[in-house]
């Protein structure tokens, strides 16, 4: 009981907040509620098959396999399946993360786990289409070609300015995954 | 249409682990739980925190900070209400697609779309859970960099 109170305590804060707003700013309730209905309604559509993916992933998959697929070693082969696992996603990009620690916990490289971020976030098929329609493929494609640049370029960053003792203990966190 | 795809390869790869293997498959769906489990307190912060700053930031005030700001302000304000906001694609391009008929600036447009979609404000405390404080704000303020930066081309070539 006392520790789902500790690991609920945000949550618990969280929600006194978000009363109160409710009680005193009236003129944004039915708004705030709107979303609250909207953003439950995605969790539980699209969380539940990426979990179940996650799991599967974990028991079927062996590690020497993501090794050889996304690891250290992998090169351009393994950049290109993260961006294309990324791009092909579906959800917000707070699904992501989960699907990333256990890619980690596989031994993908860390270069390739922030192309796969990437990627998730901003390079996925359908929404280019959809963002093709709706603002033009001038715009959507010339998006796509920096997006990609830009990807690579950022991971590189992370890879280079991170410590590495830092990324060291993320992969040892990313084991944790059970 | 995405979300459907996405049942389809899980029921596909769920039912293909069952035939191979049932034991294998039901500690699978544990790990999934339970994974899901360990994120849960964070998600549910998340939802709130969202329906709060969605509240005051709804589509209409978006409009009105896009649609009036220009210039360099613009796509700094732009860019800044993308990185604080969560709304999902499906919703933002129609909304952006109004905007640019009705006069706003592509760049503009291009600096809240990207900074929307690569910067994650209200998410960060998910982010920190998986990869600490170091990399969620590096890659956070990498990302709001660059989405200046594509704003400046997509703006440079829509205006070609």
């Amino acid at each position: 009981m006392k520790i789902l109170l500790r690991r609920y305590r945000f949550f618990l804060c969280a929600t006194a907040v978000c009363v109160l707003f409710l009680l005193l700013l009236p003129a944004y309730r039915n708004k705030a509620i709107e979303v609250i209905v909207f953003q439950t309604e995605t969790m539980l559509l699209v969380i539940p098959p990426i979990f179940i993916l996650l799991g599967l992933l974990d028991v079927w998959v062996p590690r020497e396999q993501m090794m050889r697929f996304m690891g250290p070693g992998s090169g351009l082969k393994g950049t290109a399946l993260a961006f294309l696992l990324g791009s092909f996603a579906a959800g917000p990009l707070y699904a992501a993360f989960p699907v990333a620690a256990i890619l980690m916990k596989k031994g993908a490289s860390f270069n390739n786990i922030m192309v796969f971020i990437g990627a998730w976030s901003t390079t996925k098929i359908p929404m280019l289409l959809f963002e093709s329609s709706a603002l033009g493929l001038r715009f959507a494609l010339s998006r796509l070609a920096i997006d990609i640049v830009g990807i690579i370029v950022i991971s590189l960053l992370m890879k280079a300015l991170l410590p590495k003792a830092e990324i060291e203990r993320l992969y040892k966190q990313a084991e944790a995954f059970d | 249409m995405e979300t459907v795809l996405l049942y389809l390869v899980a029921a596909i790869c769920l039912v293909w682990s069952f035939l191979k293997d049932r034991q294998k498959t039901r500690i699978a769906i544990q790990k999934s739980f339970k994974a899901f489990e360990g994120i849960l307190p964070q998600f549910l912060v998340i939802f709130l925190l969202v329906a709060m700053i969605m509240a005051i930031l709804d589509t209409r005030t978006i409009s009105l900070l896009l649609g009036k700001s220009s210039g360099g302000w613009g796509v700094f304000a732009a860019s800044l209400v993308g990185a604080v906001t969560l709304i999902p694609g499906f919703v933002a391009f129609p909304v952006a697609a109004v905007l640019l008929q009705g006069g706003a600036g592509a760049t503009q447009i291009a600096a809240f779309v990207s900074s929307l979609m690569m910067v994650g404000v209200v998410t960060l405390p998910l982010e920190i859970q998986f990869f600490g404080k170091r990399a969620a704000f590096l890659r956070n303020s990498l990302a709001y960099m660059f989405s200046l930066i594509v704003a400046v081309f997509v703006g440079w070539v829509v205006n070609q």
